[in-house]
């Protein structure tokens, strides 16, 4: 799962990830506003879900680790 | 009197003031170059002394005088601002006066840039009840960026400006087909104006929620009326930014070219930004499309056909 949402992460900042899994991908700039939603529609891609409009949440991807405890818990992995 | 609705023009009134993205730049400590590449946006205008009724008045005389209507034919007029200069009466009623309206009734919607396709949506409904209804809406939001500490994402997106529609049952030029309202209070603290403090935008959240909510409204009221988005002939939606409008048309699966947009020239006037637009497009016969989101949230669209 992990290699996969690196992946899909690569696709969207288009930079390397030089951060922790703790980080915060806004506060370090690798995430802006419109490059969230493109996050989010490649996560439901490469791991075929959806996120409910009520999970829509910046917070719940805003480091490596958030993203995986979110998609461990929802997504077909 | 015909349940069916029909809007017969729009109006507009700009400020003459110009500002540049050189202007804010300097006050912001960002470039030019950056403004544009996150907003689509190169300049703005900003009102002096006008009010926001002094706008919205501007803009609803010349919405009656495209339409060919006098406002002593309105049955009602709805006004949306969220950047109001008092807390009541809003803005309606000072219209009104300004109209020589003195018994036809005049509604405040104060919810901010969903205002004119709440208003609009509104209107269509009301039309047969109400006979010709005036919606118009404005706002001044210059003010709001003076008013008090702004970050410099916010402070970069804003302009004045007033736009208007006039909606009828009597036969037009757009017959209004179908359209969705939603709100979802959940967000009401994302994006805020309180008196006497500087906007609170949670820009993630507004864009997270926007890029998802505005196409499914939008394919809500298109499978309503069994059309599909690639038969639209032109999508006209609140000027937020421009890289918004892209988002929307990359969801929706049609070409950008099909999403009007003048917001590089005037910003995001909120409220006002539609109505701003379709005063200056001119589209093809067939389904066109209004949509709008903001503080609320509230959002929603709107189907016409265009003769």
């Amino acid at each position: 799962m992990r290699d996969r949402l690196l992946k899909v992460l690569n696709k969207v900042t288009s930079q390397p990830l030089n951060i922790g899994d703790e980080d915060s991908l806004f506060e370090s700039g690798l995430l802006d506003s419109f490059a969230l939603p493109d996050l989010v529609s490649g996560l439901e891609e490469e791991f075929s879900f959806k996120v409910p409009d009520s999970d829509l949440n910046p917070r719940k991807f805003d480091s490596v680790a958030r993203i995986e405890a979110y998609l461990s818990e929802h997504a077909k992995v | 009197m015909s349940d069916r609705s029909y809007i017969h023009a729009f109006g507009a009134h700009l400020p003459e003031r110009v500002v540049a993205n050189a202007e804010l730049a300097s006050q912001l400590g960002c470039t030019e170059e950056w403004i544009e590449g996150v907003s689509g946006i190169r300049e703005r205008r900003w009102a002096g002394e006008e009010t926001v009724a002094d706008l919205a008045t501007a803009a609803a005389r010349d919405c009656l005088r495209k339409a060919g209507v006098e406002a002593s034919q309105l049955g009602l007029l709805i006004v949306s601002s969220g950047s109001a200069e008092r807390r009541f009466p809003g803005p309606a009623s000072t219209v009104a006066a300004a109209l020589g309206l003195n018994a036809t009734p005049a509604l405040d919607l104060p919810i901010a840039s969903a205002g004119s396709i709440f208003g609009l949506s509104l209107a269509s409904h009301l039309a047969a009840a109400y006979g010709d209804v005036l919606v118009v809406a404005a706002e001044k939001m210059s003010a709001v960026i003076q008013g008090g500490a702004l970050d410099q994402n916010t402070a970069i997106l804003f302009g004045d400006g007033a736009g208007a529609a006039l909606v009828s049952s009597r036969q037009g030029r757009f017959e209004v087909l179908d359209s969705v309202l939603h709100t979802d209070g959940a967000y009401r603290d994302d994006l805020t104006l309180d008196w006497g403090s500087a906007l609170h935008m949670n820009g993630l959240t507004v864009i997270l929620q926007a890029s998802r909510k505005l196409p499914a409204v939008i394919g809500e009221a298109l499978a309503r009326q069994n059309i599909a988005p690639a038969d639209v002939k032109q999508f006209v939606m609140h000027q937020a930014n421009q890289n918004l409008i892209l988002r929307v048309a990359k969801a929706l699966g049609v070409d950008a070219s099909l999403m009007f947009s003048n917001v590089s020239k005037y910003g995001n006037t909120s409220s006002a930004s539609m109505f701003i637009a379709a005063a200056e497009w001119e589209p093809a016969p067939g389904p066109v499309v209004f949509a709008g989101f903001g503080a609320g949230f509230n959002w929603g669209a709107l189907v016409a056909r265009s003769a």
